[in-house]
């Protein structure tokens, strides 16, 4: 009987969502390997999961998620540490500041290998896994930020928009077998990612968010905006046409 | 790195515990040296599997090599003078006693479906009705062949080396891999046995009459209503049977033919493939309630003391009457807990365990009891004394109360000085296994271990709540 997720993979563990989401889980009795870059916050997310109680364990694992030829043997470890996987979830994420015609290749490829081939590494082998097996949750976090091309941060968008096509041809590949992705879209969040950045309302707590994007995929929900309203207000922009959307400051 | 083509979830028969394996499924003995090698290089383990029939964790190691035997499935020699056996392990009861019965002969312990294999039984130590009058399945076990973890096969047999043979048969498959069992099958003269119902009101008679029983009949089961309270607490059905003596069947040439024995197809003038469906809206307290009682009435009064004569399939496998019925515990599953009590104390230990079920609100839904012997196997589970037998569905939100519910009863049992049967189990604690049994007996198993399993290649996650406890 597999009601709650009981092994966890979160990707991107070390601050921001991802880490809420570590601590999310683990509190609720789940074995979450956390991984990410830096050493000294996984190992704070495990120390804090040994205090906190509640059943839960944290697995720490330092990987960079640009580094894609090392993922398929990190990711047998891990399932192996952990004895099985229920849920896999993607929330690593970089949004490099970017000025106004900057074309700067190097940083933006950067934020495609983070944003978007990291996610396809880690989550290809996890949705074989779970095709195969004929169980399992895959989350991706996205971004509102994917949903239209905006002047500000061309590639970051596209990084976004990206994994949100990537999901959904991954849903659409596995979801014969029981499997559900889920395509996250959070508005914005506050963490690091959003620090001193302009004209940010709405603004929820990372913990709010991975309150949210757990409640989400435990419904097997296909897309979800996070807050909900963020899908009001996209549905707004995604309407709004091309000849007058590239006038807009957004 | 194991090749994620192998992947594949694996779960306990009560569909309650799994886990993603690498299974291996050799049809040769290099096979079986494949999947060790490869357990040794790749720094996994290796469970041993053969039809997943054991209710629990007793076949499943996840993220681990699954070792499952169904593919070696023959039958290497019969001799259909003396009913000595030689098969291999995944050969499945069914296909056993397709096979001998039509030259008189019947595996002298069955387990309660015919789908379990050989190598399962003897893993395990499986017990059937008649467990008082012929004891466990590896006591009808004369030889074996044993692969150890290194690769090595030895032949071990009951005459040259009991002190292996009595450690490995019912230890759980953990001391290695057994690839061929010669077996002592029985002799009959009839493939019909003749059966007996009676009833009994409450739990003091349902034991004692299936004490009394015991001696005169082979085959003895009682059915428990586990609902009733007070004076009715433990009341219950009772069947015994015996095979016919010579003469008694007029017609055994075609009661000994595999055809006649075939379960029927219908139940009740039902498709019986259609049976669960019909059953699962009534899979609740007050359905099961409701179920336990008509059954009981129905047999305390249209079924008294009937004696009628059935095929020893249709008595010995009720398990498969009804095809897919553990699907009416979807989408939890099923637990069973069974606890072997000595005789002096079962009837306060059961009379508890009913009681505890009752108080937690969590009824058994199915009630069985048996009478049983002691046995020399190391870890055997066999006693002087009774079993109970108890069916729980697991409910999303009552598990850690089921689980609590378990761990009360267990060490009921253990206070008793009972034991427990690890076919069954999925939720007992392993420090109340450790302590059902003699210090010097695990110490014994322990020593095996190193001694034919140092690296300890052979693990399952029932082995590892055994083990772990007991280090």
């Amino acid at each position: 009987m597999k009601k709650t997720w009981q092994t966890a993979v979160v990707v991107g563990a070390s601050s921001g969502i991802g880490a809420a989401l570590v601590k999310r889980l683990v509190a609720q009795g789940c074995r979450v390997a956390a991984v990410a870059r830096r050493h000294d916050e996984l190992e704070s997310l495990a120390v804090w999961a040994r205090k906190a109680g509640g059943g839960g364990e944290v697995f720490p694992y330092v990987a960079d998620v640009r580094e894609a030829q090392s993922v398929l043997e990190l990711f047998e470890t891990i399932t192996g540490d952990l004895g099985g996987l229920d849920l896999m979830i993607y929330a690593a994420g970089v949004m490099l500041p970017v000025q106004f015609e900057e074309y700067d290749t190097a940083k933006d490829l950067e934020m495609l290998q983070t944003n978007l081939s990291g996610a396809v590494a880690w989550l290809n082998p996890a949705a074989q896994r779970f095709a195969r097996l004929k169980r399992g949750t895959i989350v991706g976090i996205g971004s509102v930020a994917g949903d239209r091309g905006r002047s500000g941060s061309p590639v970051y968008n596209t990084s976004k928009a990206g994994l949100h096509t990537y999901l959904e041809a991954l849903r659409n590949r596995v979801a014969r077998y029981g499997v559900k992705v889920v395509t996250i879209k959070p508005g914005f969040v506050d963490t690091a990612m959003t620090k001193d950045l302009p004209g940010l309302f709405w603004l929820i707590s990372a913990d709010r968010a991975a309150e949210i994007i757990l409640a989400k995929a435990r419904k097997g929900a296909v897309t979800a905006y996070v807050p909900a309203r963020w899908g009001l207000v996209m549905l707004i922009i995604r309407s709004i046409p091309s000849f007058i959307f590239r006038r807009l400051k957004v | 790195m194991l090749s994620a083509d192998r992947l594949e979830w694996i779960e306990g028969w009560g569909e309650v515990l799994g886990g993603a394996g690498y299974v291996f499924r050799p049809s040769i003995l290099e096979g079986i040296r494949v999947a060790l090698r490869e357990a040794g290089a790749g720094g996994v383990s290796v469970a041993l599997r053969g039809t997943g029939c054991s209710y629990g964790d007793a076949a499943l190691r996840a993220e681990n090599i699954i070792l499952d035997l169904s593919r070696m499935d023959r039958i290497l020699s019969w001799d259909g003078e003396t009913g000595i056996i030689d098969v291999e392990p995944g050969v499945t009861l069914r296909r056993l006693w397709r096979f001998v019965l039509g030259d008189g002969w019947w595996p002298p312990v069955v387990t309660g479906t015919m789908e379990t294999s050989v190598g399962g039984c003897l893993g395990m130590n499986v017990h059937g009705k008649n467990n008082w009058a012929r004891g466990t399945f590896g006591e009808h076990c004369l030889e074996f062949d044993l692969m150890t973890a290194d690769g090595e096969l030895r032949t071990v047999s009951r005459n040259d080396d009991p002190e292996t043979f009595n450690a490995v048969i019912g230890s759980f498959g953990l001391l290695g891999v057994i690839t061929r069992a010669r077996l002592q099958m029985k002799k009959i003269t009839s493939g019909l046995v003749e059966a007996k119902a009676v009833s009994a009101g409450n739990l003091e008679t349902l034991l004692r009459l299936t004490d009394e029983a015991k001696d005169q009949w082979e085959y003895v089961v009682g059915w428990i209503d586990a609902f009733p309270r007070g004076r009715k607490l433990g009341r219950g059905l009772l069947h015994f049977a015996r095979h016919l003596e010579p003469g008694e069947d007029a017609e055994p040439a075609q009661t000994l033919r595999a055809e006649a024995q075939d379960l029927p197809e219908d139940v009740f003038m039902m498709p019986k493939s259609a049976i669960w469906r019909l059953i699962k809206p009534f899979t609740n307290r007050l359905g099961m309630k409701w179920i336990n009682r008509l059954k009981y009435l129905s047999g305390a009064t249209l079924g008294e003391g009937a004696i009628y004569r059935q095929t020893f399939a249709e008595f010995s496998f009720l398990l498969d009457y009804v095809p897919n019925w553990k699907r009416i515990y979807r989408p939890g599953g099923l637990i069973q807990h069974q606890s072997f009590v000595p005789v002096d104390q079962a009837e306060a230990v059961f009379r508890r365990q009913l009681e505890a079920c009752q108080k937690a609100r969590l009824p058994s839904f199915l009630g069985v009891v048996k009478r049983h012997r002691p046995d020399d196997f190391l870890m055997g589970h066999g006693l002087d004394g009774f079993s109970l037998a108890l069916d729980f569905p697991v409910i999303a939100g009552r598990q850690e109360r089921l689980w609590q519910l378990v761990r009360t009863m267990a060490e009921d049992v253990v206070d008793a000085g009972g034991r427990f049967y690890a076919a069954k189990d999925a939720a007992i604690p392993g420090e109340l296994y450790r302590a059902s049994f003699r210090e010097d007996q695990v110490e014994r198993l322990l020593a095996l271990k190193a001694e034919l399993d140092p690296q300890a290649l052979l693990r399952t996650a029932l082995g590892d709540r055994l083990l772990e406890a007991w280090q």
